[in-house]
């Protein structure tokens, strides 16, 4: 294991550090998400798309962050079925609805930014096609979690589950270049693709929006590990 | 200065901010909550 994760692997030095790390990141994400959101709103039109480019600077950080949330998902997943850690398997249930909130946000905002340039809220295009299946896979896992009694079957469960739902990220991202799509291809990742009028405000959302992830996630491993802490400390009442 | 006047795209780039803003209230919402909640619970727990 690499050093960070093994560090907070034990439950008390990842309270201690989440109890920090979580306002630092949240506080972060607000101040980023100001600047970000100043500089998008001041920046000019786009010559062929007029003010719609604005809500690239929500969609975009959406849409990186849900395949993202998705990845962590998944390590966290590995983790908990290969070393059976529950620390890992917490990280992975707090992973979820965040990632899935995130993955509705690509799709609604991607759904209001088309209609006026493509004149459709919908196609059934490969990246919009592949998206709304990584949005199934979150909620799949979501809701395998809550179908199954026995706690432990149903974090493996959907932790092979998830496992599974990797082979989409490669489809997601790669789409717009196997397939002919509507979806227009990266231009995160092109150099000189954005101008920098644009590019600089999407660079500071694409941090809010990480940034901001980072401080929900650690909120709600803590909420998860107190949730198992209180039923431990239930169970032994009961017994005594 | 940042320019509200989004013209004839109004009617879904507010949309588009306002359901953004919302998801988000809804995720530090409901994760505060949840932690706050098992925190109390944990605790109350732990004293008896």
């Amino acid at each position: 294991m690499i050093p960070a994760p093994a560090f907070l692997a034990n439950p008390e030095r990842f309270m201690a550090f989440s109890r920090w790390a979580a306002p630092l990141l949240g506080a972060t994400a607000v101040l980023v998400a100001l600047a970000g959101l100043w500089l998008g709103l001041a920046a000019p039109e786009d010559y062929q798309q007029g003010a719609t480019v604005k809500i690239m600077f929500i969609h975009v950080p959406a849409a990186i962050m849900a395949m993202f949330v998705y990845v962590c998902l998944g390590i966290a997943s590995l983790l908990a079925l290969v070393f059976r850690h529950a620390l890992a398997d917490a990280a992975a249930q707090a992973a979820a609805p965040i990632g899935a909130a995130l993955t509705f946000l690509a799709l609604v905002t991607g759904s209001l930014w088309g209609r006026p340039m493509w004149g459709a809220w919908w196609v059934w295009d490969a990246r919009l096609t592949s998206v709304l299946v990584l949005f199934l896979f979150y909620v799949a896992y979501l809701a395998l979690r809550a179908s199954i009694d026995d706690e432990q079957k149903g974090a493996r469960a959907a932790a092979i589950l998830a496992l599974v739902g990797l082979i989409n990220l490669p489809i997601v991202h790669f789409s717009v270049y196997w397939w002919n799509t509507l979806h227009q291809g990266s231009t995160m990742m092109t150099k000189g693709a954005l101008a920098p009028v644009y590019a600089g405000p999407l660079w500071l959302m694409n941090l809010a929006y990480l940034t901001g992830f980072g401080a929900l996630w650690l909120v709600r491993i803590r909420g998860e590990v107190w949730r198992r802490r209180a039923e431990a400390a239930a169970l032994r009442a009961a017994r005594a | 200065m940042p320019d509200f006047d989004f013209g004839k795209y109004a009617a879904y780039i507010w949309p588009a901010y306002l359901i953004t803003a919302a998801v988000f209230a809804g995720l530090i919402v409901s994760s505060l909550g949840y932690a706050r909640r098992w925190r109390r619970k944990a605790e109350e727990l732990q004293r008896k």
